[in-house]
């Protein structure tokens, strides 16, 4: 499409050239001052809250904070959260338990979806991959409402099979968009080979197709866990207690009179940690997944 | 058995017999489509429905057909015009600084220098963190302000002190957003930059060209697909910012940060009122579409272009 962009085999540009000090310098403080807050939070998540509200602002985590921008570090925090009286570990399970149903719908339904629009040439098509272009594009505030009184009619609020369904249908058109532009990239005579060997479809995408865009695939599941995993809206609006996942947790935090912090910083450092990681991983795919596949 | 009932049914009726055999001929699509077409088309037909209905769910009794009087009450609401002036505010100010600053961020990293990887990806992990937490993060530690960092740093450095949520709330909102969106533009303006071919920049540099005149006449319109991509999908999922507001101000102090989600939200959940909250998501769908109408026809002739 659009671009070549960042392949592991880019080759090494000879423009692309190590610049002045300064700026290799200026990079790293921007990236610092951008990372600032993340940071933060995590090593709040390491002080007592009396140190936690301490200025200037500590990051060096010491046994007994002796010396300048340290404070002693203490895993108090993330026993609070932990204990059993909190319940967080229920909050995270359901993460778990919903991010994980939903990628595993989202799969089963966009990998024949994705494979039949970029191999199966037909004019139809391109109508199909607008449509669900266009079921991205539609803001959860439009169609929250009839769901919220449908789910609540069926008995469905607060059951995990309701933000299943919700985060599959979120998901859905990322990943057969981004699953498509993987697919067209494995070579057409690779396919073609495949036919003249008299292979069905089935054996087409289950023993070559898929095989090769195994990257790709890693890549739309680590996408679609990234916004599962973060999603507050739906969350807020469709469960409570039984079946509410880790952003919901962090609401208790945003009421509170007395300062929290540090329970606030460990609660979110366990929230955040696990996607921020995948991120991480995925980093190359997510420009692909937030575009639908039109920067690569 | 079970399966050729319906069809021997559906044949009866031509509309659903053209269905099937559309289905069949499609098993591969046809889960997704249906799927999509149910879980999102259905329920916003339903809140069009809706939103020409007077109903509060507390007081059912009480409902009947509206018309679009829902939507002449909107209008005629102090709150939804100042949520709507809002919403625009927030989204324009966002896409615009992000992509800015987006620019720069992928400006410093398209060059080599030592530890590159580490700063793009410290760069992007704004994008990555749970919205709540760093709304909430950046409410508390950053601009609190009695313990907050950054009024601390204002104060050592002999400025007033802030109190950012009383005092701006609204461009308090957008630096929150703006932190999370910029690290987006970037990576659209990097794939961008890569994209340039080499022959093009040497060429400029051949002919003379300073870095600034590189990057002004040659970078800045190659990149100019880019930032369009850039500004339609920031719009569209800006258009809905909602995490921030809830964790932070809660749309005030009065209505200073309301945008259309959040009094959406507020107006369903708060005063039942689902008549008036439906028409409000239509608003917000239509406003979406006109940027989505934009975004797909340039993502259709992307795809055009390539094949």
């Amino acid at each position: 499409m659009i671009a070549v962009g960042w392949r592991r085999t880019r080759h090494k540009s000879p423009l692309v050239e190590r610049v002045p000090l300064w700026r290799g310098v200026l990079a790293w403080i921007v990236a610092l001052v951008v990372f600032f807050p993340v940071l933060y939070i995590f090593v709040t998540g390491f002080k007592s809250e009396q140190n936690a509200l301490g200025l200037p602002p500590t990051i060096i985590p010491t046994t007994d904070g002796g010396f300048p921008l340290s404070f002693p570090f203490t895993t108090e925090n993330y026993a609070a959260i932990l204990a059993p009286e909190r319940n967080f570990v229920s909050f995270f399970t359901n993460s778990v338990l919903t991010v994980a149903a939903s990628g595993l719908l989202v799969m089963l339904m966009a990998i024949p979806c994705a494979y039949a629009l970029s191999w199966k040439r037909r004019g139809q098509n391109r109508d199909i991959l607008f449509f669900f272009l266009s079921t991205k594009f539609l803001p959860a505030v439009g169609v929250i409402i009839p769901l919220f009184v449908i789910a609540r009619d069926l008995k469905l609020i607060d059951q995990p099979i309701t933000l299943i369904i919700m985060y599959t249908s979120m998901n859905l058109p990322i990943a057969i968009w981004m699953l498509r532009s993987f697919f067209d990239e494995v070579p057409k005579d690779v396919l073609d080979a495949c036919q003249v060997d008299g292979a069905n479809t089935r054996q087409e995408l289950f023993s070559v197709a898929l095989p090769m865009i195994t990257p790709g695939l890693v890549a739309t599941l680590f996408i679609c866990s990234i916004f599962a995993w973060n999603e507050f809206f739906f969350a807020l609006n469709l469960v409570a207690t039984r079946a509410a996942t880790v952003p919901l947790f962090m609401i208790g935090f945003e009421t509170s009179e007395g300062l929290f912090w540090a329970k606030l910083a460990a609660a979110g450092t366990m929230a955040m940690l696990p996607v921020v990681v995948i991120g991480w991983a995925a980093q190359r795919s997510l420009v692909r997944g937030m575009s639908m596949g039109a920067v690569k | 058995m079970a399966l050729s009932a319906p069809a021997a049914n559906a044949t009866r009726i031509p509309i659903l017999s053209g269905l099937f055999d559309w289905v069949r001929g499609n098993l591969l699509l046809a889960p997704a489509l249906i799927y999509a077409i149910v879980i999102t088309q259905a329920p916003f037909l339903l809140t069009i429905w809706f939103s020409l209905q007077k109903w509060n769910l507390l007081r059912p009794e009480n409902s009947r057909f509206n018309g679009i009087g829902n939507y002449i009450d909107l209008f005629q609401t102090d709150e939804f015009v100042s949520a709507l002036i809002n919403t625009v505010a927030l989204t324009a100010s966002v896409v615009l600084i992000s992509l800015v600053v987006g620019l720069f961020y992928a400006e410093l990293v398209n060059h080599r220098f030592p530890g590159r990887g580490i700063v793009r990806t410290l760069l992007i992990t704004p994008f990555l963190v749970m919205p709540v937490v760093g709304a909430l993060g950046w409410k508390n530690m950053l601009l609190n302000p009695i313990f907050g960092v950054l009024d601390w740093l204002i104060t050592s450095l002999g400025g007033p002190r802030v109190d950012w949520f009383a005092q701006f709330p609204l461009p308090s909102i957008i630096i929150i957003v703006i932190w999370r969106w910029a690290p987006f533009m970037m990576l659209i303006l990097l794939a961008g930059m890569q994209a340039l071919s080499d022959e093009v920049r040497e060429a400029g540099r051949v002919d003379g060209a300073t870095a600034m005149q590189e990057f002004r006449f040659i970078v800045l319109p190659h990149l100019r697909r880019y930032m369009q991509l850039g500004i339609l999908l920031g719009t569209i999922y800006v258009l809905s910012e909602f995490d921030s507001i809830a964790m932070t101000t809660q749309g005030g102090p009065g209505n200073a940060t309301m945008n259309l989600p959040y009094l959406i939200y507020r107006t369903v959940f708060y005063s039942y009122d689902v008549g008036h909250a439906a028409a409000m998501g239509v608003v917000v769908v239509v406003l979406t579409f006109i940027f989505a109408t934009y975004l797909i026809r340039m993502l259709g002739r992307l795809m055009e272009g390539n094949r």
